[in-house]
């Protein structure tokens, strides 16, 4: 029996601020102070709120500590532990709100969440399976192996309304029908671990916080389609994950939730770890099987489909790991409760990796339904230092800009689809008004230009020809043709291309082309960047009437492009590079870009 | 690592393992002993009540019980304290705590619903004269 | 196998269950352009010019991979289609170095065609070019004509088990190469040059060496002679517009005389001491007990493949000059003896099906007369240029015979160039040589045909005589595998790089994929042969052959024996994979 749990979050964010030092700090402490049998320790993985890590959390209290450093779980050790007395002033500031301590959970940022496939992360101990079966781990499988058939569990999951949270949203329930109606014979099951969105973090965190859901939910889906054998691809630059994924499935193996007579049910299920080489396309399920199968990662033409003609050519079920996740709870929870969450279409919850110009950047997992507006400004904390909201990005590279005026859109696949986005797998970028819309697309296209695999050609050469462009503009050498030019590209490409990537790759583009028209018209005509973010736009001038002549931005000039004597108005000229350090180091406004 | 053999097993360690993490989920029902831990509470001995605490509570495995600690009350000369919250009834203190005694009061009241009178602050208790 | 309807740009029609969308239109009389399918060799639906409207689709799809079902509703011609494949073209235009005035594959440009057809602004998108690259040996890779089809790629690792190009880079920087863009030459290329002949632009082309021979028969102080090999004359009308297994043997001759050839001869001829020389050895093997099987070896793509992933059989190769080389071997030294031309002045030339042979004239061990036996070799489509270059008007040439002195050649000699007929030549020779009277049936039916892999087993002399006929080196693997672990066993095998042997060479006129995915190729240039080797030819074995005969009796004495040895037999090397 512990009196007291002190959960240290140990998912790769938090790893990387020292957290696992404090697990050896606080080990030796208790030992020490003979309270290793009083005071756990537990390792556990994300809590969501990455940028206040690393995070401390004390049971029984649920006292949250933020940016915790080894000064600080010193503090919390010696004040908390010891004496139990709250480190005020390491508690995560929104909790304090109200003038009294608040539990975490009554925050802002956590008090909208729902949290499914996030269920018990930043709650059990990732790489302790007691843990993971003391919190009703492995009753799903033991439940769908005893007591239902494999139809009654593809009906379930039918039932439930969940739809594939790696991108496109296909219902999952049918994914597996359609592998399950296939002949008896060689089968697989895959998970797609390959989160290749720069800024998504949602599986990694799942593999790192609670990997044994993962093994669970891959032995339910063989046991409803007939499989016998798994694959998960995993990015080999998720070593934490990947490492934690393998602990989890060794010691489930010896404890028999795989391997052949799983529970004595006669059902036998094994699965292996495929390490990615981290190329976007391999998030493409042809293209990831493709790449298990040892050849360069590429997608394939469809049909037929992977349920039919997957893996090694046999009938494959591919699952995002967010996707699977949710299985486990359906299954125990029952398909109501699950569909009693979200919308119409849309059931259930995502989570979102919030990233950009946003307070709390880090991980939540919202009801489907829920607006934009709620997740930027409630639970993401609003845009930092006053700025103005400009636009969301969702659905990753290949998403669409969501402006301001549509900040009300409910979150589901459909809605999103309809302003020119998608859900993709999560990702949900925040721009503030400093933002140049021009240049957003131009970043997320030099992304896809680069991870395009190359196969197909409206893809590779089409979105090649997007950047060049976009770079023309940047450059102040568009002309007004060029933005006919980039719609009807995008649409090509889009209409064309091989795969998934090819075919949402111009989203930016076309998207921040319909909403910003005009910040798009001032570049090319004009010949300006609103924003002030295209350097090639700008111009550096120092106002004569505030220069004091204190020759401070002459002095850190990098390129000598300031002259002027002390005590007289300086002057730049054509050598100015834009670096922006003169700026920066005016003490009296008198330098602006125009 | 032993093989899990069948459902009963699976079920069988659940429930063992099961006070392992319950302190983690919001348990608002559970009976609170509450140890004062200031330093007063410390130099007087309330690490080894803590720990009696903690011990009785797992030897005698209720899982309704969270035990906790706090600072200073203002109540120095009767350290060690423990208070002892049933919800829906009055705290009650107990001063001046041992081992022994929290054996009794863990017995009596935590599991017996009884209040050890003769152990409260001032030898009486509300409700129970 | 259960059929579907469907309607295609109106029209009903009924296809078995899994026929492309492309097949189902092609039955129609409707053609859907296509860049990068190959049939049955590369299907994967990349280039999407083929891209078609299907009823209920939430994007358009690539007709050569996708399967017809139950009640579809095709268009394959709408204005947004034909929009779409122009602006495809028109971007894969923007990265192609266009110097088509010049280019080695004008006018047989299957993009060109393309281009033109679908009235493309060349201009639409910057020109975006990568560098060219031209390291290696027996052929040019020009990737800034690349578009990526993989058609090489796929012939390389799938026809041939060869492997060595693949897709480097990623998106806009993919390229065709060696792995780590290492040059051709250090991999395990066997310079069959399957590649080239589907490359549908001019990313890869031949190396020419008809500038060699311009200048030799410039040179008066050079003896040049000349000699065919017999799938060049089935060919080589392709590039003159004749029907595809149009043998144009007799036009080709008179050309060949009018560009300046000293003497215009037969490579046939030399196939027929080949025989002799070959069929020798195997009754010797026969005798001796092995080494079994025995592997032909005129093939200079499969030498070098057996080379280098299965050197462990070199002593199976036979040891007999291919018939290029004998040829070159016996120019050198019983012709030039005869004519009195030192060696050195005489300038020996073949025109061949094949870019290896290229290769094989600078092999060890085959210089007979101490200098290497030949000094160049054309293809069939340098031999082309060439006759234009010579401004004759082909069509309307005379025929004429080869010369006579090397220019008779038995029906034997002239199947040489498709698949099965070195077995049939050898068996022919072979059998009248072991039972000691001629043959009832000059056909061996069963090595006849396209396919890859033939067996067959003949009784020659009271013993069983276990044959293998074997195109296209995958095949060539998958036989070697099978008598590896022992599941087969044969005396003889005859192998050849190319699918359908040489009438499908790397040197052979380009065919479109249209061409090569709507008809047997390999079967309707096989024919021209065939018919040089009809029934009521005098002249069908090699054994028979006067010229032949004339010179082992005046000059190499026995065949297999000592001199035949010195010069028509030669030596392998073990290479390496990596």
């Amino acid at each position: 029996m512990y009196r007291s749990h002190i959960l240290v979050c140990a998912g790769t964010n938090c790893h990387s601020g020292k957290s696992d030092k404090f697990i050896e700090y606080l080990d030796e402490k208790l030992l020490e102070h003979k309270l290793n049998e009083e005071v756990k320790v537990v390792k556990t993985g994300c809590f969501g709120l990455c940028a206040f890590g690393p995070v401390v959390v004390v049971y029984p209290e649920g006292i949250f500590y933020q940016m915790v450093d080894q000064a600080g779980i010193e503090r919390i050790f010696a004040e908390h532990v010891l004496k139990g007395r709250i480190v005020d002033d390491l508690v995560y500031e929104e909790s304090k709100k109200h003038g009294v301590i608040e539990p975490f959970e009554q925050t802002d940022f956590f008090r909208k969440q729902v949290r499914v496939a996030l269920h018990n992360c930043g709650v059990i101990d990732p790489e302790d399976i007691n843990e993971y079966i003391a919190v009703d781990g492995y009753q799903a499988l033991a439940k769908v192996l005893t007591t239902m058939t494999p139809q009654q569990v593809i009906d379930e999951i039918k039932a439930s309304g969940l739809r594939g949270r790696g991108g496109a949203g296909f219902p999952t329930g049918l994914k597996w029908s359609f592998a399950a109606a296939e002949p008896a014979g060689k089968k697989y099951i895959c998970c797609n671990a390959d989160e290749g969105d720069p800024g998504a973090f949602m599986d990694r965190s799942v593999l790192e916080g609670d990997p044994h859901v993962l093994i669970e939910a891959m032995a339910i889906a063989a046991y409803a389609v007939g499989a016998d054998e798994g694959y998960k691809y995993v990015r080999a630059e998720y070593p934490l994950a990947v490492q934690r994924f393998q602990k989890a499935l060794d010691d489930a193996r010896a404890m028999g939730f795989l391997g052949e007579n799983i529970l004595g049910t006669g059902f036998s299920f094994d699965m292996h770890v495929k390490l990615g080489a981290g190329a976007f396309v391999c998030g493409e399920e042809t293209a990831l099987l493709t790449s298990i199968e040892g050849n360069r990662g590429e997608p394939r033409p469809r049909p037929p489909f992977p349920a039919v003609k997957g893996l090694f050519g046999k009938p494959t079920v591919l699952n995002n790991v967010e996707t699977l996740a949710n299985i486990p709870r359906i299954i125990m929870e029952g398909a109501d409760w699950f569909a009693g969450m979200g919308t119409e279409t849309s059931k259930g919850t995502k989570v979102f990796a919030l990233g950009g110009n946003i307070v709390n950047v880090g991980l939540v997992e919202v009801p489907m339904g829920i607006t934009l507006r709620e997740i930027v400004e409630e639970i993401g904390g609003g845009i930092p230092s006053g700025k103005k909201f400009k636009a969301a990005q969702t659905g990753g590279p290949s998403g669409g800009c969501i402006p301001a005026k549509l900040l009300d859109t409910g979150i589901d696949y459909e809605s999103l689809a309809q302003v020119g986005s998608m859900m993709g797998s999560g990702g949900l970028i925040v721009m503030d008004e400093d933002s140049c819309m021009v240049d957003i697309a131009k970043f997320y296209l030099d992304f896809t230009v680069d991870e395009s695999c190359g196969k197909c050609a409206p893809c590779r050469i089409g979105t090649k020809q997007l950047l060049e462009i976009l770079e023309k503009i940047t450059q102040g050498q568009g002309v007004m043709e060029d933005l006919d030019t980039l719609k009807t590209l995008s649409t090509h490409i889009m209409e064309n291309s091989l795969c998934a990537l090819g075919q949402t790759a111009p989203n930016p583009v076309a998207s921040t082309l319909e909403y910003f028209w005009d910040e798009y018209v001032e570049h090319v005509v004009n010949k300006k960047c609103p924003a002030g973010m295209c350097k090639d736009l700008l111009t550096y001038t120092i106002l004569p009437d505030k220069c004091i002549g204190c020759t401070i931005c002459a002095r850190v000039c990098p390129v000598n492009a300031i002259s002027g004597k002390v005590k007289e108005i300086h002057t730049i000229d054509e050598k100015c590079i834009k670096c922006g350090v003169c700026v920066d180091k005016c003490k009296f406004d008198a330098i602006i870009k125009v | 690592m032993k093989k899990i053999a069948n459902v009963e097993e699976l079920n069988a360690m659940r429930d063992k393992l099961k006070d392992k993490i319950g302190i983690r989920h919001d348990v608002p029902n559970n009976i609170q002993v509450v140890v004062g831990m200031g330093t007063c509470g410390i130099a007087a001995g309330a690490p080894a009540v803590l720990s009696a605490v903690t011990k009785e509570v797992g030897r005698l495995n209720l899982q309704n019980v969270t035990v906790a600690h706090k600072g200073c009350q203002g109540n120095c000369e009767n350290e060690p304290i423990v208070e002892v919250i049933i919800p829906g009834k009055e705290p009650v203190t107990y001063v001046n705590m041992n081992s022994q005694k929290v054996t009794k009061i863990i017995g009596e009241h935590v599991v017996g619903g009884k209040p050890v009178v003769e152990y409260s602050k001032y030898g009486r208790i509300k409700g129970f004269e | 196998m259960d059929n579907v309807k469907l309607k295609i740009n109106g029209l009903d029609v009924e296809v078995p269950k899994g026929t492309t969308v492309l097949d189902a239109a092609h039955k129609l009389g409707i053609r859907i352009p296509t860049l990068c399918y190959l049939r049955e060799i590369n299907a994967i639906g990349a280039c999407r010019i083929c891209v078609v409207e299907v009823k209920g689709a939430r994007s358009s799809v690539a007709a050569c991979v996708h399967p017809v079902s139950e009640g579809m509703e095709i268009q394959t011609n709408t204005e947004k289609l034909r929009q779409a494949r122009k602006m495809t073209l028109e971007l894969i235009v923007s990265d192609h170095r266009m110097d088509c005035l010049s280019c080695e594959r004008s006018l047989r440009c299957e993009l060109q065609t393309l281009a033109n057809e679908y009235e493309v602004d060349q201009h639409k998108f910057a020109n975006l070019n990568p560098e060219v690259d031209d390291s290696a040996p027996h052929l040019i890779r020009d990737n800034s004509k690349c578009i990526l089809c993989r058609k090489c790629v796929a012939v390389c690792k799938h026809n041939q088990a060869v492997g060595v190009i693949g897709a480097n880079y990623r998106g806009y920087k993919t390229q065709i190469g060696s792995p780590f863009d290492l040059p051709l030459d250090t991999q395990p290329c066997i310079y069959c040059s399957q590649c080239v002949a589907v490359c549908p632009t001019g990313a890869l082309s031949e190396k020419y060496d008809h500038k060699k021979v311009w200048e030799a028969i410039a040179n008066p102080n050079k003896h040049v002679v000349v000699a065919c090999a017999p799938a060049v004359r089935a060919q080589l009308g392709e590039c003159f517009n004749y029907p595809i297994g149009t043998n144009v043997s007799g036009k080709m001759v008179t050309a060949l005389r009018r560009m300046g050839f000293d003497k215009v001869f037969d490579v046939p001829t030399a196939a027929d001491f080949t025989i002799m020389e070959e069929g020798t050895e195997l009754i010797k093997r026969l005798e001796a007990g092995g080494p079994f099987p025995m592997f032909t070896s005129c093939s200079p793509g499969w030498v070098k493949f057996c080379e280098h992933f299965y050197p462990e059989y070199l002593d199976n190769l036979s040891t007999c000059k291919s018939p290029q080389q004998m040829y070159g071997a016996l120019m050198k030294t019983y012709y030039a003896e005869k004519e009195g031309i030192k060696p050195e002045d005489m300038y020996v030339v073949s025109v061949m099906p094949c870019a290896a042979k290229k290769f094989e004239i600078t092999r060890d061990h085959q210089n007979a007369a101490g200098i290497p036996d030949l000094d160049a070799v054309i293809t069939t489509n340098e031999l082309a240029l060439m006759i234009r270059q010579t401004g004759l008007i082909f069509e309307d040439l005379p025929d004429e015979d080869f010369d006579p002195a090397f220019g008779i050649a038995s029906g034997a000699g002239h199947i040489f160039g498709v698949t099965g007929g070195v077995c049939e030549a050898t068996l022919r020779t072979v059998s009248e040589i072991v039972s000691g009277k001629p043959l009832e049936k000059l056909e061996f039916n069963e090595v006849r045909g396209v396919a890859g892999i033939k067996e067959a087993e003949y009784d020659l002399g009271g013993k069983k005589l276990k044959v293998a006929v074997v195109s296209g080196t995958a095949n060539a693997k998958k036989v070697i595998e099978d008598i590896k672990s022992g599941a087969k066993e044969y005396h003889f095998i005859e192998m050849m790089a190319c699918p359908g042997g040489c009438v499908n060479g790397g040197g052979q006129p380009y065919q479109p994929g249209y061409v090569r995915n709507f008809t047997d190729l390999r079967a309707l240039r096989a024919k021209a042969l065939y018919r040089e080797d009809a029934p009521k030819t005098a002249l069908r074995k090699s054994h028979e052959n006067p010229v032949v005969k004339e010179i082992y009796d005046s000059y190499l004495g026995e065949p297999g024996g000592h001199k035949a040895h010195e010069l028509l037999h030669t030596s392998y090397v073990k290479r390496t994979v990596y």
